[in-house]
Parts: C-alpha cells; sequence; structure tokens
C-alpha cells in the first residue's frame, strides 16, 4: 500500500478531494498509467484511429441498445410489430434503431481495418502477442454478438439466418443433432430460440465483451503500443525514463482522436440518415418482411460481415476435401523426405497424415465445411507464432509481401461478394480458390514470412513533423 | 485518407450486387420519386389505399393519426379516411379473418405497413416494383382469379384498381425455342384495352403513383425528418470537423 498522503495547507478543494479519493483509489495512477503518462509512439498513422472508434461504436451499441431493450419485446408473436413500434411510435426511436443496426455494421468495418493494421505493421509480434489474442476473443465475440442480434427483429432473413447456421451445427459428427438442438431449444428456430439469442445478446456476450475490451487495453498499456516502423520505442529512453519517440496519450492522441471520431461521426450519419439500408446489405430487404417458417426465402444470404467465412462454408464440397486431403498427403509427404525428422518422427508424422486423410473421406463435407469456417477464425489466434519474418513492419519487409497481402485482401473481399451472392458454379470454384489462398496465407506464412531479405529497420522512428 | 478509404468500401458495397429486379425478371418503370414531396399526391394516394387496399390488406403498424404528417387534420382523418375505426389513435386493422382470406385467395394477404420497404432490391427501390406491379395487371382467364400480372406472375390478387385501369389483355410475339424448335415462345410486347376504366391511361398513371407513394411513405413515416435531420447534423460535423483538425494540428506543431 502507498502511503498516506496529506494534501498542502494551500491546496484547493478540488485538490484535497483529489488527494482523499488517491488515499482509497489509485485514481491519480489510472489516470497517469493509462493516459497523461502512457507513452504512444508518435508517429501513428491514420491506419491507428480504428481501435478508439471501435470503442466509440462498442459504446453507441451498448447506449443505443439499452433504449431499444426498453421497447422491444423478445417475443416470436410480438418481436416484429414491436421493432415497428420503436421506428414509429416511440418518439425517437428510428433514430436510435438506425444507430444500432448502422453501427453493427459500422463495428465490423472498423474492427476489419484494425486487424488489417494489425497485419501490416507486426502488431502481434511478440510482446504484443496477448494483446492480439484477446483481440481475437473480442472479433469472436462481435461476431456472436451480431448473430444473434440479427434474429431479434425477427425478420425473413434473422430467421433463416438462424436456421441455416443453427443447423450447421447439427453437422458435427455424433453429438451434432442434439447439440444444434439445445442451441435452438427446440426442433425448429421459435420463441424459445429467439428468448436465449436475446438474453445472450444483452447480457451474457456483452459482458465477455466488455471483459476482453478491459484485458486488451490493459495488456496493450502494459506492453507499449507498436508502431509503423515496427521500432520498440521503449528501448530508447531519456534520463527520466520516457520513451524518447514517445509522446504522452493525452493530449496529443486525444486531439488526435477526437479529429478522427468527427470525420467518422459523418459517414457514420451520413448512412444513418440518408441510407440506413446500406443498399441492403446493413438492412436487408427480406427482414421487412415478418418471420414465416413455412416460407423459405429464394436466397438467404448472411449480412455482409459474415459473408467470406459463408463463402469458405458453401467452397467446402467433396471436390474441395477432395483437393484438402491431396494437400495434406502432399504436406505429409515432403515433411516425412525434407523435414528431417528422425524414424520415429516420420512414422507419426506418416500415421497421423493417414488418420487425418481418413477423417477427411469419412465425415460429411458440410461437417468440413463447418471446421474450414471455424478454422478461418481460429487461425487468426496463431498469427504471432504463424509469422516468422525477421522485422514486424511490412514497411521493411522484401516488396514482394506487400502484393502477398494484396492478393489475401483482395480473395477476402473477393469471398466476401461472393458470399452475398447466389451459389454458381464458377464463383463456387473462385470461392474454392479464395479458401485456399485464406489457409495458404496464413499456414505457409512460417515459410514465406522468411523468405527474401528485409531492409534494414531504423534505429529511432520515422517522424516527419506536421 | 481513412473518409476515402471508408467511401470507397462503402461503394463497392453498394455497388456490389447487380440489378435482379424481381423473380419474374421483367424490368422495372421508376417510380417518379418527386410525389414524396407532394402533398395532394400522399392524401391521394392514402385515399386510394384506405378505399381500395384496406379491405383485404391491413397496415397493422400505422395509425391513422400518423397521416398528420401528410398536412391532415384529426377531424380530416376522421371524415375522409376512417371507415374501421372510431378512434383516430388505432391502426390500420382488417376485419377480414385470415382463415376465409386463405380459401378465397389460396393465401393470407399481407399486411402493408413495410411492404414498400420489403420488396426493394438491389438496384431498384420497392416504390419502382410496386409502381410496376400496379400497371401491368392483365386478364387471364386461366386463372382463378381471371387475373395476372407482369411483375408478380401468377399472383393471388385480382386487379383491386381494375375499375378504375378498365379489362386488357397482353398483345403477344411468338418465337421459336432456340433450344427446342418444337416450342413456341410467348412474350407479352403491350396490352389491349378490352373495357374501358374510369381513368385514362396517363390519369391511372398518376393514381398509382399517388398510391406508391403514400405506400413509400407509410413503410417509414419518419422518412423525411430523416433527412431533413440529416443534413444539419452533417453541417453541424461539417463544422466541428475543421475545428477538431485545427486543434489537432495546434497541438501537434510542437511535436518534433
Amino acid at each position: 500500500m502507498a502511503a498516506y498522503k496529506e494534501a498542502p495547507a494551500d491546496a484547493t478543494a478540488a485538490q484535497k478531494l483529489l488527494v482523499w479519493v488517491d488515499n482509497r483509489f489509485p485514481l491519480s495512477k489510472l489516470y497517469n498509467e493509462h493516459m497523461g503518462e502512457y507513452y504512444a509512439p508518435k508517429n501513428f498513422n491514420f491506419w491507428y484511429v480504428f481501435g478508439s472508434l471501435a470503442m466509440l461504436v462498442l459504446v453507441i451499441q451498448i447506449v443505443t441498445g439499452i433504449f431499444l431493450v426498453m421497447h422491444y419485446k423478445p417475443d416470436a408473436s410480438l418481436a416484429f410489430a414491436s421493432v415497428e413500434y420503436i421506428m414509429r411510435d416511440v418518439p425517437g426511436g428510428w433514430i436510435i434503431r438506425y444507430m444500432h443496426s448502422t453501427g453493427a455494421s459500422a463495428f465490423f468495418i472498423v474492427v476489419y481495418l484494425h486487424m488489417f493494421r494489425g497485419l501490416l505493421y507486426g502488431s502481434y509480434r511478440k510482446p504484443r502477442e496477448l494483446v492480439w489474442i484477446f483481440g481475437c476473443g473480442i472479433f469472436l465475440c462481435l461476431m456472436a454478438e451480431a448473430f444473434m442480434g440479427y434474429l431479434l427483429p425477427w425478420g425473413q432473413m434473422s430467421y433463416w439466418g438462424a436456421q441455416v447456421i443453427v443447423n450447421l451445427f447439427s453437422a458435427v459428427p455424433f453429438v451434432g443433432p442434439d447439440l444444434s438442438l439445445l442451441i435452438r431449444g427446440d426442433y425448429v428456430v421459435g420463441d424459445a430460440t429467439l428468448n436465449r439469442f436475446f438474453s445472450f445478446h444483452v447480457i451474457a456476450v456483452p459482458l465477455v465483451l466488455l471483459g476482453l475490451v478491459a484485458a486488451h487495453i490493459i495488456a496493450l498499456h502494459e506492453v507499449g503500443s507498436n508502431n509503423p516502423d515496427g521500432v520498440e520505442i521503449k528501448e530508447k529512453k531519456d534520463a527520466k525514463g520516457v520513451p524518447l519517440d514517445g509522446i504522452p496519450f493525452h493530449p496529443y492522441y486525444t486531439v488526435h482522436d477526437i479529429y478522427a471520431v468527427c470525420v467518422f461521426l459523418m459517414i457514420f450519419t451520413a448512412v444513418l440518415f440518408f441510407a440506413p439500408e446500406g443498399g441492403g446489405y446493413f438492412l436487408e430487404f427480406n427482414n421487412f418482411i415478418e418471420a414465416n417458417p413455412l416460407k423459405t426465402p429464394p436466397h438467404i444470404a448472411p449480412v455482409w460481415y459474415f459473408t467470406p467465412y459463408y463463402s469458405m462454408l458453401r467452397a467446402t464440397t467433396d471436390l474441395m476435401v477432395n483437393i484438402l486431403a491431396a494437400i495434406l498427403a502432399i504436406a505429409g509427404v515432403l515433411g516425412i523426405v525434407k523435414g528431417g525428422f528422425g524414424g520415429l518422427g516420420k512414422i507419426v508424422l506418416g500415421v497421423a497424415v493417414i488418420v487425418a486423410v481418413a477423417l477427411l473421406k469419412t465425415f460429411d463435407a458440410k461437417f468440413w465445411g463447418v471446421v474450414v469456417m471455424g478454422g478461418a477464425v481460429i487461425v487468426l489466434f496463431f498469427l504471432p507464432w504463424l509469422d516468422r519474418s525477421p522485422v514486424k513492419s511490412i514497411r521493411y519487409r522484401p516488396s514482394w509481401h506487400k502484393y502477398v497481402y494484396l492478393v489475401f485482401v483482395l480473395f477476402f473481399l473477393v469471398l466476401g461478394y461472393l458470399g452475398s451472392q447466389p451459389p454458381s458454379t464458377v464463383g463456387n470454384y473462385v470461392s474454392q480458390l479464395g479458401t485456399l489462398v485464406y489457409f495458404g496465407f496464413f499456414l505457409l506464412m512460417p515459410w514465406w514470412s522468411r523468405m527474401g531479405s528485409p531492409s534494414p529497420v531504423p534505429e529511432r522512428v520515422v517522424y516527419a513533423a506536421h | 485518407m481513412m473518409k476515402k478509404l471508408l467511401l470507397s468500401l462503402l461503394l463497392t458495397l453498394g455497388c456490389a450486387a447487380g440489378a435482379v429486379a424481381n423473380e419474374s425478371g421483367y424490368p422495372l418503370d421508376k417510380f417518379p420519386a418527386e410525389k414524396m414531396n407532394d402533398m395532394a399526391a400522399l392524401q391521394h394516394g392514402a385515399k386510394i389505399f384506405v378505399n381500395y387496399c384496406l379491405n383485404c390488406h391491413s397496415a397493422n403498424y400505422m395509425r391513422y393519426n400518423r397521416m398528420k404528417d401528410l398536412g391532415l387534420t384529426d377531424d380530416e382523418i376522421k371524415k375522409n379516411l376512417l371507415f374501421a375505426t372510431e378512434k383516430v389513435g388505432e391502426t390500420m386493422k382488417i376485419s377480414l379473418n385470415p382463415k376465409d382470406a386463405k380459401d378465397w385467395f389460396g393465401t393470407q394477404p399481407p399486411d402493408l405497413s413495410v411492404i414498400a420497404r420489403s420488396r426493394a432490391a438491389p438496384g431498384s427501390s420497392g416504390a419502382d416494383y410496386l409502381y410496376t406491379l400496379w400497371r401491368t395487371f392483365y386478364r387471364d382467364e386461366t386463372k382463378a382469379t381471371g387475373w395476372n400480372n407482369l411483375v408478380f406472375p401468377d399472383i393471388a390478387m385480382p386487379h383491386a384498381l381494375w375499375d378504375l385501369q378498365g379489362q386488357r389483355v397482353p398483345k403477344y410475339v411468338e418465337y421459336k425455342d432456340e433450344h427446342d424448335p418444337t416450342k413456341t415462345i410467348h412474350r407479352i410486347t403491350g396490352f389491349e384495352q378490352v373495357t374501358p376504366g374510369k381513368l385514362d391511361e396517363h390519369a391511372y398513371d398518376e393514381t398509382v403513383g399517388d398510391l406508391v407513394a403514400f405506400l413509400q411513405y407509410m413503410g417509414e413515416p419518419s422518412q423525411g425528418k430523416r433527412v431533413q435531420i440529416g443534413v444539419w447534423v452533417l453541417i453541424f460535423l461539417g463544422i466541428l470537423t475543421v475545428f477538431t483538425w485545427r486543434l489537432n494540428a495546434a497541438y501537434w506543431k510542437d511535436v518534433k
């Protein structure tokens, strides 16, 4: 425990109050650790605003969510009408609802860009592995939150989207049907499903989400922020122990982020007030028809932020499973021949590959589709150990690495586009290629990230005064 | 830079899907959107709606007195538009028994509160869909109701506005199927008036336009206000952005 402090005799009432609090709660300490004396690298570029923006959107979602719950009825026979009640009869209800629906899409845009920033500058590398892992946890929670929240308006897309996704779990061998029954609470998506999704959406997942956000920020402030050069600013400090290239978060990055918030809000409100449906991508047109368990819509598409993963699911056909089995077999042979394992290692590897190929061919392609879709998110958690490049930032990597990232991003966008479209033969081949590119990018990273020679990383960050 | 990037992202999302207008693939006409700012047109549309639609179709989420948005008073609404209820604060319910409806039409007529929003598709608005639908009914004796539609083939609803438009039969062109020479394909190129309606073609199009304008309004009664507020919010944020931009620059000018 810190020593008890006395306020100086001539202190103002406010100063005395602060001392009183500080003796009982580490208020000044917290403020200094996270704001006033948290030294962030001074060379942040615009990619570094998305963390603060994600925080802003989180607050928007929580506050608007609180007000929506005041009027929303989680009941299959009332839900759709209660949303229209909010849109028409609750004063300002439409604005709150549009903030929440636009906020959901904004959240994913901001978080995808935030993650991409991490990818570009190696922000997940040692010592920031936990920052990244907590972040991936946040991403997972966000997906759960979005998926369950989307059921609540109880429109056709809400209903059939949930039906399709929950049915996926029934593809899990042995426990599948029971598992999907457990999730639904009924044999089809119904009132029981709506009630439990509501409970998860407004209580359980937000609690976990907030905990993870706190962990994400505490971990970040413990190790300090990375920067576009991937230079550790804590290695060069002045006499007082302040990093030479660091700058206090407050006021420098608070004013910086307030500016970014204004620009962001202009885009956000432009969508909210002039195109709240987002061209049918933020609010799907079919969702203005009340859920009808007897009428399947001709084309069920998830909301845009899930479409890349949905594409991967659809791409996993029997053909794709055969391709995966062949790739696995080739990788196994390569590992045995060139992996430099001893006799026992070779045998273990060989057996493992044979078992894996046998499993691939035993279970249904639908199950492997679910595995691929889940794996596409899970693989992100391992990124800190997949990347073996000697430098963190893309700036100092061999220039062809930029094209690798470009191809990855392009295929991710193409997968997203295809996932929103009705299935087609050509589209499916492209999705299969995209899925291979996506997993190739991550799983082959231990090899490709080491290839080529990086340019020298400077001692200090590169910064030009504004 | 961020703005540009986000904007381009939004634009790609918006343009990503092609214009699949409707299930039939019939090309949709453009709804005359200027009617949305024309109070007389919207009021006329409301009148057509309560007279022709609000017997089989409900609008369960729409309150009668909400039509004050359209420049009407409670009294005017009560006198001219209130047939199914006494109270002006009621929603637009109907007394049609769903079971009867199912017997008569084979399906329950959908609620029309948000019909204009639900019929939108990438590249065309729900209003375009309804505007075209109401102008492509034709006589088809092979159907139970005696009516068919180009936008919604095999539609269960008979032509409810037929006394206004009159009866029409389609004009066909016949051509051989490229893939199967034994078959001929009929394509409808236009209509032939069989019996005249109360309105000529132009007046009918205007009336349908007014009705669709009302349906579009009813789908989201606050849409006019939404755009109005939006302009002020953006002006405010635009000014605030300039200030925060300069504030940021003022703080950072000393950072070397």
